[in-house]
C-alpha cells in the first residue's frame, strides 16, 4: 500500500512537470505576451525594457528554471495581465466556479433521480420513453448552444431571468457567494441548469438502469411479498441500492463539471476560473495558464487517488497492488 | 466527461459469446424504429456532406462568388444576380444552405477523421497491451488511466493552448482525447479473447505475432469497437463545435458548424436567427442521429442487456 | 428558516427597487447606475497598464491634470491652466481638491505621481511613454508647478492628459495589489473605490468632496460583459443602464427599439490595411496570377497600391459589414480634429480604373495575394478582410484570406511575415503627429520613431516635414504643417485606409450619454432625463 502510494505520487509529480514544460514551450512558440499587452504607442526601447522587466528576454530554459525554483517555494509566478500572484487570482475566481459546479451537480440529482425512477419503473409508458429520448438530447446537445437558447428564451424573450453575470453576492467566511442572495440565485439558475444538462441525463440513465436491475431481485420481491407499500419499497429499498453508484458517479463528475464550466462560463459571462483560463490563453498570460493547469491536474490526481483509496477501504476484494 | 454508457457498463467488458451472424445483427438493430430513423437521417446527412460541392448552388469558400451586398438576407430572399437563398445568407453574403453543407462536411470529416485515427492508435495500443501483457500492459494502461482521468475539454484546451488553432491541431486534440477509450475497450475484449483456443492454436502454429494480433484477435474485438467508434464520432463533432465556439477551433475562412453558430450568435438578438439557428439544428440532428444509432448498436452488440 | 425566507423576500424587493432606481424612475432612493463595459479591468492601479478599459474606469476614481471633453478637446482637470513659459518650460496652475482620504491635493502629489510611473513593477505597458518628455519638475508653490522638457516638445499637455494623479501619502513604491484591495485606491475623482472583483465588476460610490459638478449617481457598478450579444441582452433585459461598444450587428434593431437610446460619434480609431514596403524583391504573400514568384515587390509601385485602394467599395463595407457604425476615410483622424485634411477623401470605387492601373503597372492579368488579419481584435475584423478579398477578386487580384487570433497574428506581423494585413490605430491624443510619428515616420529605434510602422514605409520628404512640425511650438502653425505632412504621406498610399469606427453607447430610455471620441465610458456623464 505504501509503495503504491509513493509510486502514485511520483507519477503525479512527473505528469505535472511534463505539463509545465509543454506549456512553457507551447506558449513561447505561439507568441510573446508583451506584443499583446504593450501599449501600441510604446517605442522600441520601451518594448525592450518591458520584456527585460518581465524576464522574457532570458533564454527559455532559464525562465523555466526560475519558474521551477519559485514553484518549489510555493510561488507560481505573477500574472502578466493582472500583476497579482497567479494562484491568488485563480483562488479569487474559484468560489464562483465551485458554487456553479456544485449547484449543477445538485440539479442533476434533483432532476435526474426522479425522472430516472419514473423511466425505470414504467419503461414502456409514453412519459418514460419521452424521458429516455430526452436524455439522448441531453447528451447530444452541445452545451453552448443550449446556453444561447436559454438566454434567448428566458432572458430576452420572456425577461424572467438575468441574461449574464453573477449578480449580488454575500460574504461568508470572507468569500463572496451568490447563492446567499435572491439576485445571485436568479443569476445562477440558467448557467447551473446549462451545466447540469449532461449530468441530468447521466444520473437519469444510471437511475433507470439501476431500477431495472434492482426490481427483479429477490429482496425486492420479498419486500413486496411482505406487503410493504409500493412507495416504501421504491423509496427505501430500491432507491437505497441505486444511490450508491449514483452518488459515486456524481462525485466523480464534479471534477469534469468544473472543467466543463469553461464553456458555460464563456456563454453566461460567469466570472469563474474557466473564463479566466480562456482569457489567459488569448493573451498568453503564461503564469496563469501554467498555474491553472497545474492546479486542475493536481485536483484530478487527488480525486482519483481518493477514489482508489476509498475503494480499497470499502471493498477488500480490490487489491491495489495489482492495479499499480 | 465520462461517457454515460461506460458509466453503466464500464465494469462489464463486452463479451460476444460467438460471432454474431450479420443478418441477426441487422434484424436486431431494426427492432428499434428510432435507431432506423437515426440511421436514415445520418445517411442523408453524410451524403449531403460528401456531395456538397455538387448539391450546393454556391461554393461558399470561393470569395469571388460571394457578394457582401447580399449579406444577411432572410431565408427566401433573392440575390442581386437573381438566385434565391433558401435559408438566407450570413454576414458575408454566403448562402447559408451552401455554407451549412460545407460546414457539415468539415464537422463530419473532423469528427470521423479524428475518430478513425484515434481508433487506429487506440486499437493498436489496446491490442499490444492485451497481447503482450506485463510491462507493456502496465505502461499503456497507466497512460489510459491518466488520459481518462482528465475531462476531454480540458485536454483539448491544453493542447490547443500549446499548439494554437487550426484544423490539424483540433484533429490532433480530438485524437489525444479519444484514443484512450478505444484502447481500454479493445484491451478488455482482447484480454478475454487471447485465452481462447483459436489464439492458442495460432500461437502453436508459430504465426508471427503481428498476424495473430491483427488477423485473429482484432476481428473478434470489432463489435465493441464499433460501438465506441459511433459514440466517439458524435462526441468529436460536439467537442469540435464547442472548441470552435470558444474561438479555439477551425479557422474562420472555412467555418465548421460550430463556428457558423458562433458567428450567428451575435445576430440572434437582432432577430437574424437563421444564421445561427439552422447550423445549430444541423449540428443537433447530426449528433442525435449518430447517438440513436450508437445506442441501439450498444444494445444489440452487448449481450448483457439481452433478455 | 422562516427568517431566511424573509431575508430573501426582502432582498428580492430591494433588487426590484434597485432596478427601478437604475432606470431613473425613483428619485427618492439611492441611485445606482450599472455600466456594462466590454473588456475586463485588469487593475485598479492607474499606472500599471495603458489599457483602455482600465483607463476608462480609473477616470472615475482618479483625476488627470488635464481632462478631455467628449469631443476630445483638452479642458482643465486638476490643472486649471497650462502655458508655455519658454520653449522647454510649461507652467501648470493647480486647483484645490481633496483626496478620498481627506488629504489636500498639492503640487507635491503631481511630482510624486510623475515619479512613480516608471517605477511600477512588472508593468507590461507602462505610462512612461507619457511622462518621459518631462525631464525635471519644479514646485513654485503648492498650486503651481513647472515641467521642463529636453527640447521643444509641443505635445506635453497631450501627454500629461493621460497620466492619473495619486496621493503622495501612498509612500514609496505602493504595490499594485494594494490598489486592487482598495488600500491604495485613493484619488481625487468623482467616485471613491468600494470593491473590485477581477473580470467581474468594480463598485464605486460618490465622493462628496469632489471639486467638479456633482454626479447624478450615488453608486456605480461597473460590470464586465465581454460577449457582445450578452451586453446587448443585458441592456434589453434592464440589467444594466448603459452599455459601451454596442455591437454593430445589433444596431439596426436597437435603433428602432423604444426601450433604448443610442449615442454615437466618429472616433479616432481607424481601420486600414498595411502594405509591405520593407522588401524590394518578392514579398511572401504576393505572387503573379499563376503563383509565380515576382522579381520585385509590386506593393512598392504606387499604381498597384492605388489600384488596390480604389477597388475597395468602402461605402459597401461600412453599410454591410459595419452596419453604418463607421465612416469611410482616407486618413487617421475625423473631421472634428484640427489635423484633419478636408481635401483628403476616400478614392471613388472604380473597378475599371483599378484594372487599368494594374495593367499600367505591368500586371494586366492581376496578382495572387493572401490578406492577413486578426479575427478577435477589432470590430468585425475578420469580416472586413473577407469583404475586401471579395472586392479584389473583381479586378483580377485572386485573394485568399487568413484570419488569425490576435496572439499569433501580432507576433507574426512583428516579424514582417505578412504582405498585406489589417490593423487599427486609435489616436489617443486626438492630433495628427501621433499617427505620423508612430506609423508613417521611418522606423528608427534610436529616435523612437516609426514604432508602429509595421510595413516599414519610408519617405524622406515626409520625415523632414514631420520633424519640422514636431518642433513648432505655435499651435496654429503646427496644425498647418501637420496637415501638409498628412496630405503628402497619404497621397503616397503607405497604408490603404478603410474606415473610422464610430464609438457607440446605448442607454436605457430616460438616460442620456454624450458619445465620446475617446472610448471612455464615464458614469458621471450619464444623466437621467427628468
Amino acid at each position: 500500500m505504501f509503495t503504491w502510494m509513493v509510486r502514485r505520487l511520483f507519477q503525479a509529480c512527473f505528469v505535472v512537470l511534463a505539463m509545465t514544460v509543454i506549456v512553457f514551450v507551447g506558449v513561447h512558440v505561439i507568441g510573446n505576451p508583451v506584443d499583446i499587452l504593450i501599449s501600441p504607442e510604446a517605442d522600441q526601447a520601451e518594448r525592450a525594457r518591458i520584456i527585460a522587466n518581465l524576464g522574457l528576454d532570458q533564454p527559455l530554459w532559464r525562465q523555466y528554471l526560475y519558474f521551477l525554483n519559485d514553484a518549489v517555494h510555493g510561488n507560481l509566478g505573477r500574472s502578466f495581465v493582472f500583476n497579482e500572484p497567479a494562484l491568488k487570482l485563480i483562488g479569487g475566481r474559484m468560489p464562483a466556479t465551485l458554487e456553479l459546479a456544485v449547484t449543477a451537480v445538485l440539479f442533476s440529482i434533483c432532476f435526474g433521480v426522479p425522472l430516472g425512477l419514473y423511466a425505470g419503473l414504467k419503461p414502456d409508458s409514453f412519459f418514460g420513453r419521452t424521458v429516455m429520448a430526452g436524455s439522448i438530447l441531453g447528451f447530444s446537445l452541445p452545451s453552448f448552444w443550449v446556453g444561447l437558447m436559454l438566454i434567448m428564451v428566458f432572458a430576452v424573450q420572456l425577461g424572467w431571468l438575468p441574461s449574464t453575470g453573477r449578480g449580488q453576492t454575500e460574504v461568508l467566511f470572507g468569500i463572496h457567494w451568490s447563492f446567499l442572495t435572491w439576485d445571485g440565485l436568479r443569476h445562477m439558475f440558467m448557467p447551473a441548469l446549462n451545466l447540469s444538462l449532461f449530468n441530468i441525463s447521466l444520473v437519469l440513465r444510471l437511475t433507470r438502469a439501476g431500477v431495472r436491475e434492482t426490481l427483479p431481485m429477490d429482496y425486492i420481491k420479498f419486500a413486496r411479498a411482505k406487503g410493504l407499500s409500493p412507495a416504501r419499497v421504491i423509496f427505501v429499498h430500491v432507491l437505497k441500492n441505486i444511490m450508491i453508484p449514483v452518488v459515486t458517479v456524481v462525485g466523480l463528475e464534479l471534477g469534469s463539471t468544473i472543467a466543463f464550466a469553461v464553456v458555460t462560463e464563456s456563454v453566461f459571462a460567469w466570472p469563474g476560473m474557466g473564463k479566466l483560463i480562456i482569457d489567459s490563453i488569448n493573451v498568453l498570460d503564461r503564469p496563469v495558464i501554467v498555474a491553472y493547469l497545474m492546479m486542475i491536474v493536481l485536483l484530478f490526481i487527488t480525486i482519483n487517488l481518493v477514489v482508489d483509496i476509498l475503494y480499497t477501504v470499502l471493498d477488500p476484494r480490490v487489491r491495489l497492488e495489482t492495479k499499480a | 466527461m465520462t461517457d454515460p454508457s461506460h458509466a453503466v457498463a464500464a465494469d462489464a467488458p463486452v463479451l460476444p459469446k460467438e460471432e454474431t451472424p450479420f443478418r441477426r445483427f441487422v434484424s436486431e438493430f431494426a427492432e428499434s424504429k428510432l435507431a432506423l430513423v437515426g440511421l436514415a437521417v445520418f445517411s442523408v446527412i453524410a451524403l449531403l456532406a460528401i456531395f456538397a460541392s455538387w448539391i450546393t448552388p454556391q461554393n461558399p469558400y470561393d470569395l469571388a462568388q460571394l457578394d457582401i451586398m447580399d449579406g444577411r438576407l432572410p431565408p427566401g430572399s433573392k440575390s442581386l444576380s437573381g438566385y434565391t437563398f433558401i435559408l438566407g445568407t450570413d454576414d458575408q453574403g454566403r448562402d447559408m444552405f451552401s455554407g451549412m453543407l460545407f460546414g457539415l462536411r468539415i464537422s463530419l470529416s473532423v469528427g470521423v477523421g479524428s475518430a478513425l485515427f484515434a481508433a487506429v492508435v487506440g486499437t493498436t495500443l489496446g491490442l499490444l497491451a492485451a497481447f503482450f501483457g506485463r510491462r507493456v500492459d502496465t505502461v499503456i494502461m497507466r497512460l489510459v488511466d491518466l488520459q481518462l482521468s482528465f475531462p476531454s475539454i480540458l485536454v483539448a484546451l491544453m493542447i490547443l493552448a500549446v499548439l494554437g488553432k487550426g484544423v490539424m491541431n483540433v484533429m490532433l486534440a480530438l485524437v489525444m482525447v479519444e484514443w484512450a477509450y478505444y484502447a481500454r475497450t479493445v484491451r478488455a475484449t482482447a484480454m478475454v479473447e487471447r485465452r481462447r483456443e483459436y489464439i492458442e492454436a495460432a500461437q502453436c502454429l508459430a504465426l508471427p505475432w503481428r498476424r495473430i494480433m491483427f488477423r485473429h484477435l482484432l476481428p473478434n474485438c470489432l463489435p465493441p469497437l464499433i460501438v465506441v467508434a459511433t459514440q466517439q464520432v458524435a462526441r468529436a463533432i460536439a467537442l469540435e463545435a464547442t472548441l470552435s465556439f470558444l474561438g479555439l477551433g477551425v479557422p474562420i475562412t472555412e467555418p465548421s458548424l460550430g463556428l457558423l453558430i458562433a458567428n450567428g450568435y451575435q445576430y440572434m438578438l437582432s432577430g437574424k436567427y437563421w444564421i445561427s439557428f439552422y447550423p445549430g439544428l444541423a449540428l443537433l440532428v447530426t449528433i442525435v442521429s449518430i447517438n440513436l444509432v450508437g445506442d441501439q448498436l450498444r444494445d444489440v452488440l452487448n449481450p448483457r442487456l439481452k433478455k | 428558516m422562516a427568517g431566511g425566507i424573509r431575508t430573501m423576500v426582502r432582498l428580492g424587493i430591494l433588487c426590484a427597487l434597485a432596478t427601478v432606481g437604475q432606470s431613473g424612475g425613483d428619485g427618492a432612493r439611492a441611485q445606482t447606475l450599472t455600466v456594462a463595459s466590454s473588456a475586463p479591468v485588469t487593475s485598479i492601479d492607474p499606472h500599471y497598464h495603458t489599457l483602455s478599459p482600465n483607463i476608462s474606469l480609473h477616470g472615475h476614481i482618479y483625476d488627470r491634470l488635464i481632462h478631455r471633453n467628449a469631443k476630445g478637446e483638452m479642458e482643465p482637470g486638476l490643472a486649471v491652466s497650462w502655458k508655455l513659459i519658454d520653449d522647454t518650460t510649461w507652467e501648470l496652475k493647480l486647483r484645490s481638491a481633496t483626496f478620498h482620504n481627506g488629504a489636500p491635493f498639492t503640487a507635491e502629489d503631481v511630482v510624486y505621481s510623475l515619479d512613480r510611473v516608471p517605477k511600477v513593477k512588472n508593468s507590461p505597458a507602462s505610462f512612461q511613454i507619457y511622462t518621459r518628455a518631462v525631464t525635471s519638475t519644479t514646485i513654485v508653490d503648492p498650486h503651481t508647478i513647472l515641467l521642463k522638457t529636453d527640447g521643444p516638445y509641443p505635445l506635453l499637455p497631450q501627454d500629461v492628459s493621460q497620466v492619473f494623479i495619486l496621493s503622495r501619502g501612498l509612500g514609496a513604491e505602493p504595490l499594485t495589489e494594494d490598489f486592487n484591495s482598495g488600500k491604495n485606491a485613493i484619488g481625487t475623482g468623482a467616485y471613491r473605490f468600494v470593491s473590485y472583483r477581477p473580470g467581474e465588476k468594480t463598485e464605486l460610490e460618490r465622493h462628496d468632496g469632489y471639486w467638479g459638478p456633482k454626479p447624478a449617481w450615488d453608486k456605480v457598478s461597473y460590470r464586465v460583459i465581454s460577449n457582445d450579444a450578452a451586453r446587448t441582452a443585458a441592456l434589453l433585459a434592464g440589467d444594466v443602464g448603459i452599455i459601451e461598444f454596442v455591437p454593430p450587428t445589433d444596431l439596426p434593431k436597437l435603433r428602432t427599439d423604444p426601450r433604448v437610446t443610442l449615442s454615437e460619434v466618429v472616433s479616432n480609431r481607424s481601420i486600414y490595411l498595411w502594405l509591405d514596403h520593407s522588401r524590394d524583391g518578392a514579398t511572401p504573400h504576393v505572387t503573379g496570377p499563376y503563383g509565380e514568384v515576382l522579381a520585385k515587390n509590386p506593393l512598392k509601385d504606387l499604381r498597384v497600391r492605388q489600384a488596390l485602394s480604389i477597388a475597395i467599395n468602402r461605402p459597401g463595407i461600412v453599410e454591410r459589414v459595419m452596419e453604418n457604425a463607421a465612416i469611410p476615410t482616407a486618413q487617421y483622424l475625423p473631421a472634428t480634429s484640427s489635423s484633419h485634411v478636408p481635401e483628403l477623401v476616400p478614392p471613388k470605387y472604380d473597378l475599371d480604373r483599378a484594372k487599368a492601373l494594374l495593367a499600367e503597372a505591368g500586371y494586366p492579368n492581376g496578382l495572387r495575394v493572401t490578406l492577413h488579419g486578426p479575427n478577435d481584435r477589432y470590430v468585425n475584423d475578420a469580416k472586413i478582410i473577407q469583404a475586401v478579398a471579395q472586392m479584389w477578386q473583381r479586378i483580377g487580384v485572386q485573394t485568399t484570406v487568413e484570419g488569425l487570433p490576435w496572439n499569433t497574428f501580432v507576433a507574426r506581423a512583428g516579424k514582417q511575415e505578412f504582405s498585406i494585413f489589417l490593423l487599427g490605430w486609435g489616436v489617443s491624443t486626438g492630433e495628427g503627429t501621433n499617427p505620423l510619428r508612430a506609423q508613417i515616420a521611418t522606423w528608427n529605434p534610436t529616435r523612437g520613431l516609426g514604432t508602429a510602422n509595421r510595413g516599414r514605409y519610408s519617405n524622406p520628404a515626409v520625415d523632414a516635414l514631420l520633424d519640422q512640425a514636431m518642433t513648432t511650438m505655435d499651435t496654429a502653425a503646427r496644425d498647418v504643417l501637420v496637415r501638409k505632412t498628412t496630405k503628402l504621406a497619404m497621397d503616397d498610399v503607405p497604408v490603404i485606409m478603410l474606415h473610422l469606427q464610430k464609438n457607440i453607447w446605448a442607454t436605457r430610455k430616460g438616460l442620456t450619454y454624450e458619445a465620446r471620441v475617446d472610448e471612455e465610458t464615464q458614469a458621471m456623464a450619464v444623466r437621467s432625463e427628468k
